[in-house]
């Protein structure tokens, strides 16, 4: 059953300037649902629409089957955790999560019974008397995401709670926000402009750019089958790998530079002297012997990640890069044989960015699992 | 050749001392020389006229200010045993309790509904602080003029209701509340931008969280505004009280100090026996007093306050 639904939702500021873009979606019931994409694309707005903040130039916002175009904030049943956390300065812990219940003049013993309940959960209990800032910045995290648990609203909306923590703690929040998601069973609509978050926290993702939704889908998918050269470069690290190609006969030819054979199978789908952009992960940069080699690169980079080694080539006027397991032996200048299929690669066209064939090889591993 | 290396060491530790405080001099010198500018401008114009006081308030003195005969303590008794002083010191005390709520609470209503993101708020800002830009002796004739008994717009609006016409400046009962009324207006401009600047400074995310935990405007108001203001409120009470006892202009241009002296506040009373009566004996004993009471008062409030004020 869907919890949130968007029809043709459009926001415009000064009946000019649109921000957002006939946005359609549905997010389903205990979902954890990922809005994502680079800064002014335009994603915390639609999550304030959602919550009520912003009005909504056009279109309709549903929740659980009903209009709430309307609603105040406080009647659409959700609770919010801001970037920078919104805290009251001047409130203990303790006043900072029970603000809302207050505010809703609930009964005492429910509030104290609640307010146990979600300290103990976020390992909070020690603090309750503190004053934020008091608190290190993931213990102000914790005070912000009890918050919303303790309002024990089915909806959840996060706005880049992570962005002021440091590496460390924010790839454990991450964990525990997700764990946390899946306990309570809440619908979740999280905004993020980091692509490791959207792809290791959510059921599904929305990528948005310029106001308008580039993709939406599961983070695999999005991975293998980019809609376009957008989502092909946002998600993923190191970013898909890009060139002009153009079919020639039997050849792929690269960035004026590379020429791949191809077979009459893998194009067949393809316009032949059609300018296209072809893409490719760097882990299809394959590492191979001499003997196996299809091409050799020249090294421009190379940066040791203990696991794995990411290698920089230059292919035409593009830098591409290549990523290796292990601790390999390469030095700037190089020359290196590296293994290349059309198998791998995804074409794009060129003028109007859309993906027009998928990397082949993707299907057949999928195949291969189920 | 140990003995030799120790006293290498030693002398390479006296010359880094010698040259640390040869630093520290330089430093302190080019500090008072960036301060001097101020240091001068005070001395002439704050601590020698406070020090002059205070040596005054200790002598009889003759017309032009000279001091003639030292007499201790005695101005001092005198005044606190003159009935006009007590009176003058009840008067101030008055004035303070009639202006500085009356200023607090009206700038603050003023400056929370000035503080909503409206069509054409600018104007009704720019209406509300314009009392700052109005010298008060402008603001007082403006008052004089509302106050006059018989064609003043004030009585002229009680004689609407059929009520009879109130002397304000001239009837005892009603002066001091009428220069409290007109002084009260004349602060509003300077109170509510301070207010209204405490008001923007507040994160809109606050209330934004508390409008999804669905807290009415009156809880907002209650819980958030007032405590996050708290630092600028303390700040505008001090500067409001401080004001308050040394208001001077508006009783000068208004009444004077009359009726029956029910408006003559410290520094009026400061003022006469220096320039009306050549006083400056007693006059300065009178400021010395007033001195200590703003600052006595002012540590106070920064001892209670302090505590309640949420600095962030």
């Amino acid at each position: 059953m869907s919890h949130i639904e968007l029809l043709n939702v459009s926001k415009s500021y000064d009946k000019q300037r649109s921000v957002l873009n006939e946005i359609d979606v549905s997010i389903e019931k205990g979902e954890f649902f990922v809005l994502v994409g680079p800064s002014g694309s335009g994603k915390s707005t639609l999550l304030r629409m959602i919550a009520g903040l912003e009005e909504i130039t056009s279109g309709t916002l549903h929740m659980n089957g009903q209009v709430v175009n309307h609603l105040p904030p406080k009647d659409r049943h959700l609770s919010m955790v801001f970037q920078n956390y919104a805290l009251y300065p001047h409130l203990t812990v303790e006043q900072n999560i029970l603000f809302g219940l207050n505010a809703k003049k609930m009964d005492k013993k429910e509030q104290k019974k609640r307010l146990h309940e979600t300290a103990e959960m976020m390992g909070l209990t020690e603090l309750l008397k503190r004053k934020p800032r008091q608190l290190s910045g993931g213990q102000r995290q914790r005070v912000a995401l009890a918050r919303s648990v303790v309002s024990e609203a089915p909806l959840c909306l996060m706005d880049e709670p992570l962005s002021n923590l440091d590496a460390k703690l924010r790839a454990h929040m991450r964990m525990e926000i997700r764990r946390l998601q899946k306990k309570l069973g809440l619908t979740m609509v999280y905004v993020t402009h980091d692509q490791v978050e959207a792809m290791t926290m959510g059921d599904r993702i929305m990528v948005l750019n310029d106001g308008k939704v580039q993709q939406v889908g599961e983070p695999i998918a999005l991975y293998n089958e980019p809609a376009n050269v957008f989502v092909a470069s946002f998600i993923g690290s190191p970013k898909m790998n890009m060139g002009r190609a153009v079919v020639k006969g039997q050849q792929l030819v690269v960035e004026d530079s590379l020429s791949i054979p191809v077979e009459a199978a893998d194009v067949v789908d393809l316009p032949k002297n059609r300018k296209m952009i072809a893409g490719i992960r760097a882990e299809h940069l394959s590492q191979v012997t001499s003997d196996e080699k299809t091409h050799v690169l020249d090294v421009i980079s190379v940066e040791h990640l203990g696991n794995e080694t990411m290698v920089t080539f230059e292919v035409g006027r593009e830098f591409w890069t290549a990523k290796w397991l292990g601790q390999q032996i390469v030095h700037v200048g190089d020359r290196v044989p590296v293994g290349l299929s059309v198998k791998n690669i995804s074409f794009f066209d060129a003028e109007t960015g859309e993906l027009m064939k998928a990397a082949s090889s993707q299907k057949q591993k999928e195949g291969v699992a189920i | 050749m140990n003995g030799a290396a120790v006293s290498v060491q030693s002398d390479a530790a006296d010359l880094i001392e010698k040259e640390k405080r040869k630093r520290r001099t330089k430093n302190v010198l080019k500090g008072i020389l960036f301060l001097l500018p101020s240091i001068v401008f005070f001395s002439i114009f704050l601590f020698y006229p406070m020090i002059r006081t205070v040596y005054l308030s200790f002598f009889l003195t003759n017309a032009s200010g000279a001091p003639t005969v030292f007499v201790g303590m005695d101005n001092f008794i005198q005044i606190f045993s003159a009935p006009l002083f007590l009176n003058s010191l009840k008067t101030t005390f008055l004035f303070v309790l009639y202006t500085v709520p009356g200023t607090i609470v009206i700038s603050l209503f003023l400056a929370v509904i000035a503080n909503e993101k409206l069509r054409g708020i600018g104007v009704f800002r720019t209406i509300f602080s314009s009392t700052m830009g109005i010298s008060v002796a402008a603001a007082s004739v403006f008052w004089m003029f509302l106050f006059h008994p018989t064609m003043g717009w004030l009585n002229q609006f009680l004689s609407i209701f059929g009520m009879e016409a109130i002397g304000w400046l001239t009837d005892p009962k009603w002066a001091l509340l009428s220069v409290s009324l007109s002084t009260i207006w004349m602060n509003i401009g300077f109170t509510f931008l301070i207010l209204l600047g405490g008001l923007q400074s507040i994160d809109s995310y606050l209330y934004e969280s508390a409008d999804i935990d669905g807290a009415g405007y009156f809880y907002k108001l209650r819980r958030i505004t007032v405590p996050m203001l708290s630092p600028t409120l303390f700040f505008v009470v001090t500067v409001t009280l401080i004001n308050a006892f040394q208001t001077f202009g508006q009783v000068d241009m208004l009444t004077r100090g009359g009726p029956q002296n029910e408006t003559n506040v410290i520094v009026y009373s400061i003022y006469r026996d220096a320039f009306v009566n050549y006083q400056y004996g007693t006059a300065s004993a009178q400021a010395v007093i007033l001195f200590a009471i703003i600052l006595g008062l002012t540590l106070l409030q920064f001892k209670l306050g302090e505590r309640k004020v949420h600095y962030q």
